[in-house]
């Protein structure tokens, strides 16, 4: 029942909010901070967090119901919430003291706070275990120094999570967690990168200039950093999976109202078999794509191991995300390309699901994994 | 500062498609919403409650089915709501519909009493002055703002044809309010989690104290004796002239009476 309220607030937050929106940012390539805000008015940044830490305490599923259907309409929206989300506020929920989620989770929930998390470097994409930033101990902090890149939400974020090499005769074991507040000393943002798709999204390089970070910003134990960055990822691509899923049925939607109402030969186009066999291959893999996130969801929730399942949910969903929108484009012939029928916006925007928060590749790597060890 | 709204579940009316047979709406499929007159009133009440505190509670009249909306509310963060149901309430006109509602509201505490100017299926704007009536307290109706709280008077406008009027008025008052006089809120993950386990008190005949001749269909003074889809009755004629001869034309069907001159 709240669950089906919930997911008709969504609905109609989506459609009257932020499909509106979704043309002019990507044209512009702006970050839609009003969205932002008003999210948070309506606890959408808060919902699977107990309502100890300011959080709605709604099911995981609920946040994946909202990343889904803001990605519907908006696939930049959906990557603001997974982020701050799946990226920043979980792993402090999961691995943080007490204090620091007294302290940090109810500004996160309440969306007083936007999050971040920056991982990824240069020389450090998949093989995530060569960081160069360096986070010495200077006994009452950490002194970091280096960079990041490609961090969703950088620039609007208040708080990040940042990975950075503590031991490097460690290897892996020598990468710790830290938790990051904006106006430190020493830190600041680059330029925003110009993408293919997901241009409303904020990313950028982060730079660490001998920023202090208090010893009690260390999150989880000294050297277990590398741990926290994939489980946390694991989570994540349940969130970039319901993207994935809200990109396609989107999509979709809009070809199907194409095809119904486009004539050609004096008939709409839908009552040709061809486009009738499209739309049901379309709407079939659609449907498989969502149960695999849901297993995946479901999985978490229930505290069951889920890397695979989330590895598998991520991998099909956003070759489904890019199929469904090109065959939408497709359906749609010269109109499709013109980008005042925002229908080629969802293809660019689909191409980043098979990208970010590990790439297909990285996918195949963990679910294979899962099945030879 | 307690507040009631009273509020109708009515048809979504962009969706709605008349039975081309009958000349009846098709109701079946057609999606139920608050009515958006009582909706601007809920959020008028809510708002009111951030900056005065005190509490709103939403009173409806209607079938069972009204109950899903109630929860909606409950959604958006009201404190109560009440369901006034009974076979015997069917089919009551709204002089009737005033006469239960107001043996309620008498049960309750309030300060304020705000209603939809009307409801998008009706169209009386009847309601909302008779409650106000048998509840013998000042009214004001059609309401574009509500201006602010000073102690026991509230200050609002009220609009008119052609002007705005500012009012002041002492509480207990019902006033009527307009859908576009606000945006109201959606509904929010906080009270939908937290506050829609409340419960929707339902009332029936046996809770009020009312003569039954007064109620229901045959308690309604007034019946509606036929209901049909306006047809659309003046003729089309095509005519085909240059633009000039047009135009002179189309000026004389406008103003029969004016002299059309050829320009020079």
């Amino acid at each position: 029942m709240k669950h089906e309220l919930l997911l008709k607030m969504l609905e109609e937050f989506a459609l009257k909010e932020v499909k509106p929106l979704a043309k002019t940012i990507d044209e512009e390539e702006r970050f839609p901070i009003e969205t932002v805000q008003k999210m948070a008015e309506l606890g959408i940044l808060g919902l699977p967090y107990e309502p100890l830490y300011g959080g709605v305490g709604a099911s995981y599923t609920a946040y994946v119901d909202a990343v889904r259907i803001l990605s519907k309409y908006c696939a930049t929206t959906g990557v603001i919430l997974s982020a701050h989300t799946s990226l920043c506020a979980s792993p402090i929920h999961a691995f943080g003291t007490e204090a620091q989620k007294a302290k940090y989770l109810p500004k996160l929930n309440r969306g007083q706070w936007l999050g971040a998390f920056g991982l990824t470097e240069p020389s450090a994409g998949t093989d995530a275990s060569k960081q160069q930033t360096k986070a010495l101990d200077k006994g009452s902090y950490y002194e970091i120094t280096g960079s990041k890149i490609f961090i969703t939400n950088a620039g609007y974020a208040d708080l990040y999570i940042i990975f950075a090499m503590t031991n490097p005769e460690l290897g892996l074991k020598g990468i710790s967690a830290f938790i990051l507040e904006k106006d430190t000393k020493g830190f600041s943002v680059g330029p925003k990168e110009r993408k293919m798709g997901i241009r409303g999204s904020s990313t950028c390089e982060l730079v660490f200039d001998k920023v202090q970070v208090p010893k009690e910003n260390l999150l989880g134990k000294l050297g277990e950093g590398f741990k926290i960055a994939m489980s946390t990822l694991d989570g994540g691509r349940i969130g970039i999976a319901a993207q994935a899923v809200g990109i396609a049925e989107g999509a979709f939607e809009r070809a199907v109202d194409y095809v119904k109402t486009r004539k050609q030969f004096d008939k709409p186009i839908a009552s040709f078999q061809h486009t009738q066999f499209k739309i049901a291959d379309m709407k079939t893999e659609i449907e498989a794509a969502k149960a695999l996130l849901y297993q995946a969801a479901t999985a978490k929730e229930k505290g069951e191991s889920y890397s695979d399942k989330a590895a598998m949910a991520k991998l099909y969903a956003s070759r489904v995300a890019f199929e469904v929108s090109d065959q939408a484009i497709q359906l749609m012939g010269g109109y499709g390309y013109i980008r005042d029928f925002e229908i080629e916006r969802y293809l660019r925007d689909a191409k980043i699901t098979e990208i970010y928060e590990g790439t297909s590749e990285v996918q195949r790597m963990v679910i294979a994994g899962k099945v030879l060890r | 500062m307690d507040i009631i709204v009273l509020v109708k579940q009515v048809p979504d009316t962009t969706e709605i498609k008349i039975d081309k047979e009958t000349n009846t709406l098709i109701r079946a499929g057609v999606q139920s919403i608050v009515n958006p007159n009582d909706l601007a009133g809920v959020e008028e009440a809510l708002k009111l409650k951030a900056r005065y505190g005190g509490t709103v509670s939403v009173v409806t009249m209607g079938p069972m089915q009204a109950e899903s909306m109630l929860v909606e509310l409950y959604g958006r963060g009201v404190d109560a709501c009440y369901l006034l149901s009974d076979r015997a309430f069917a089919g009551s006109d709204t002089w009737a519909t005033s006469t239960i509602l107001s043996s309620f509201l008498k049960t309750l505490k309030y300060d304020l009493i705000i209603a939809g100017y009307q409801a998008i299926d009706g169209d009386t704007a009847q309601v909302g002055p008779q409650v106000a009536e048998f509840l013998n307290i000042p009214q004001v109706t059609y309401l574009s703002e509500i201006v602010a709280l000073n102690g026991r008077e509230l200050i609002v406008k009220k609009r008119t044809d052609s002007e705005i009027l500012t009012l002041s008025v002492e509480l207990p008052v019902l006033v009527t309010t307009l859908a576009d006089m606000n945006k109201p809120r959606y509904m929010n993950a906080w009270d939908i989690y937290h506050n829609t386990d409340k419960k929707v008190h339902l009332v029936t005949f046996n809770d009020l104290n009312i003569d039954p001749s007064h109620i229901g269909l045959k308690g309604s003074p007034t019946k509606v004796k036929k209901t049909y889809v306006k047809q659309v009755q003046a003729k089309s004629e095509k005519v085909v002239m240059t633009p000039e001869d047009a135009a002179k034309w189309i000026t004389k069907l406008l103003y029969p009476y004016m002299e059309v001159k050829n320009h020079e």
